[in-house]
């Protein structure tokens, strides 16, 4: 009984899920960081793998200057910091490839 | 007849065929066609694959050549083969190919037409068709006098041309560029294509001198480059703009000479970039205004002429966003998820979108310019306190740094669309 319940649930959960990754657009401005931040190029870092609390520290402290950029800085300052939030979480959570 | 049926006849050379009647076409998967394999076409179709829907490129040629570092090849460091790519890994994500020259669309029917009058059926389409030059613009110069005075503007064989003759050229030869005014694609192209001739010369051909040509009085990135030019190449280069008679009104090839409004300048070596407009077939199917390019809605980038066609990339009036393959691609992206969001029966995503130009003044000197987009009343407008160029104060170090950053984000970007 209990076995058959979890199945369902997982079920539930998995269907759920996939539905969610294709009926979502991503967050204004998130598709265009894999321009650059993708892959394994070392000069130009992926964001895969990283936490969304990293990604959004860095764009923060590029935006106010705190981290020095030669370009980063001119991005960030066109994202407010709720869309930064969100571009953050989306890229961690797959949107980084 | 659904729409997969149809493309398979068509695959096989059948030829034109019955309507699809609608009935059957809501019933099937809905197809997006794509039409143009350049860094918005190829980037477009791919997204669309990887977001699970079913979508088919139409691409005249077997391989792209990429324009961006394409300066690089006329420069000498660099071969054409680096800058050429394939479809394959677009096939591998599950993007069919087709390889055909579209050459008009009925948006009514929601066909595409090829020159040899096969069709294929959409649900909807992305346009990205890149440029067409425009031939009949200064008199003097068409299709065959490119043969003789490269463009070098579409990336290929008119780049090895160029290259070729500037290798030919005896020391102390004049070069001479023709540079158009805007709107055309990738705004500091010239002055990339410029800067890295001159130091070409500097290099090899010391004695010969590179004549500027300027329809304009402003580009992009000018104080940046012009800074440079006088401290790396002051012998070596030489801009004339607008106001000093620098706008090209004539070209004459058989005494490889361009005309302006003041006098006649001759070169051993001639390259003109002519005006240009929107690739061909946008005039064709009837999405080009009279400014030779395609008006947009800045939140979907469907056309403002004809229904359920997007367009993206050089082709299209994307407002503050310039025509370069960082936009295009960056446009690709947001249209496909437009698109998978319009299938859905969803409202499209509002789109805020990115673009960074690299150029090169010297191989180991980048400098660069970025911009962040929102729509604002009906076009995609700069947002305001974001973007801008290299600082003017910035180290070699930081130069050199961004000439890797450039190589970097070409490497990437090419990966990530055709890898």
């Amino acid at each position: 009984m209990r076995g058959s319940w979890m199945v369902a649930a997982f079920a539930l959960l998995f269907a759920a899920s996939a539905t969610c990754a294709l009926a979502q657009s991503p967050p204004p401005g998130a598709t265009a960081c894999t321009g650059c931040h993708a892959g394994s190029d070392t000069a130009l870092p992926s964001l895969k793998g990283r936490s969304a609390a990293d990604i959004e520290a860095a764009m923060i402290a590029f935006k106010t200057g705190a981290r020095e950029a030669t370009l980063m800085d001119r991005i960030a300052r066109g994202f407010t910091d709720s869309e930064i939030r969100e571009m953050s979480r989306w890229l961690a959570d797959g949107g980084a490839k | 007849m659904n729409a997969r049926l149809d493309r398979r006849a068509f695959l096989a050379g059948v030829g034109a065929l019955a309507v699809a009647s609608p009935s059957v076409l809501a019933q099937a998967k809905p197809r997006v066609v794509v039409v143009g394999g350049g860094f918005g076409g190829a980037s477009c179709a791919r997204a669309l694959a990887e977001r699970g829907v079913a979508v088919t490129l139409v691409e005249a040629d077997a391989r792209y050549v990429a324009c961006p570092f394409s300066n690089l090849v006329i420069h000498g460091s660099r071969g054409l083969d680096q800058q050429t790519f394939g479809f394959d890994g677009l096939r591998k994500v599950g993007v069919e190919v087709v390889h055909g020259r579209a050459a008009n669309v009925d948006a009514d029917a929601r066909r595409v037409a090829f020159q040899d009058g096969t069709t294929l059926a959409y649900d909807r389409l992305v346009l990205a068709p890149g440029i067409d030059i425009r031939f009949d613009a200064l008199p003097g110069y068409d299709a065959a006098a490119a043969d003789v005075l490269p463009h070098a503007w579409k990336a290929g064989a008119q780049t090895a041309l160029l290259r070729k003759q500037l290798e030919a050229m005896e020391d102390g030869g004049v070069v001479v560029m023709s540079v158009p005014a805007n709107p055309y694609r990738c705004p500091p192209g010239p002055y990339e294509r410029a800067s890295l001739i001159a130091h070409y010369l500097k290099t090899h051909k010391p004695k010969s001198k590179l004549l500027v040509l300027d329809a304009k009085d402003a580009f992009s990135k000018q104080k940046l480059f012009m800074a440079a030019w006088a401290e790396l190449y002051p012998n070596h280069l030489e801009w004339v703009p607008l106001a000093s008679g620098g706008k090209t009104v004539e070209v004459d090839v058989r005494a490889k000479a361009v005309v302006t409004e003041f006098g006649r300048h001759a070169g051993a070596v001639v390259n003109v970039i002519p005006p240009q407009r929107a690739g061909v077939i946008a005039h064709a199917a009837g999405l080009a205004d009279r400014s030779g390019w395609c008006p947009i809605d800045p939140v979907t980038f469907e056309s403002r002429l004809r229904p359920n066609i997007h367009v993206i990339g050089d082709a299209a009036i994307a407002g503050a966003m310039p025509k370069s393959a960082f936009s295009a691609n960056a446009q690709a992206k947001h249209c496909a998820d437009v698109v998978a969001a319009l299938l859905r029966g969803q409202a499209a995503p509002e789109p805020k979108l990115i673009n960074t130009c690299y150029s090169l003044v010297a191989p180991d000197y980048g400098i660069s310019v970025a911009g962040v987009y929102q729509p604002a009343k009906g076009i995609l407008a700069d947002v305001e306190g974001a973007g801008g160029v290299s600082p003017g104060s910035a180290s070699r170090e930081t130069r050199a740094l961004e000439a890797v950053y450039a190589d970097a984000w070409f490497r990437i970007a090419t990966s990530s669309v055709y890898g």
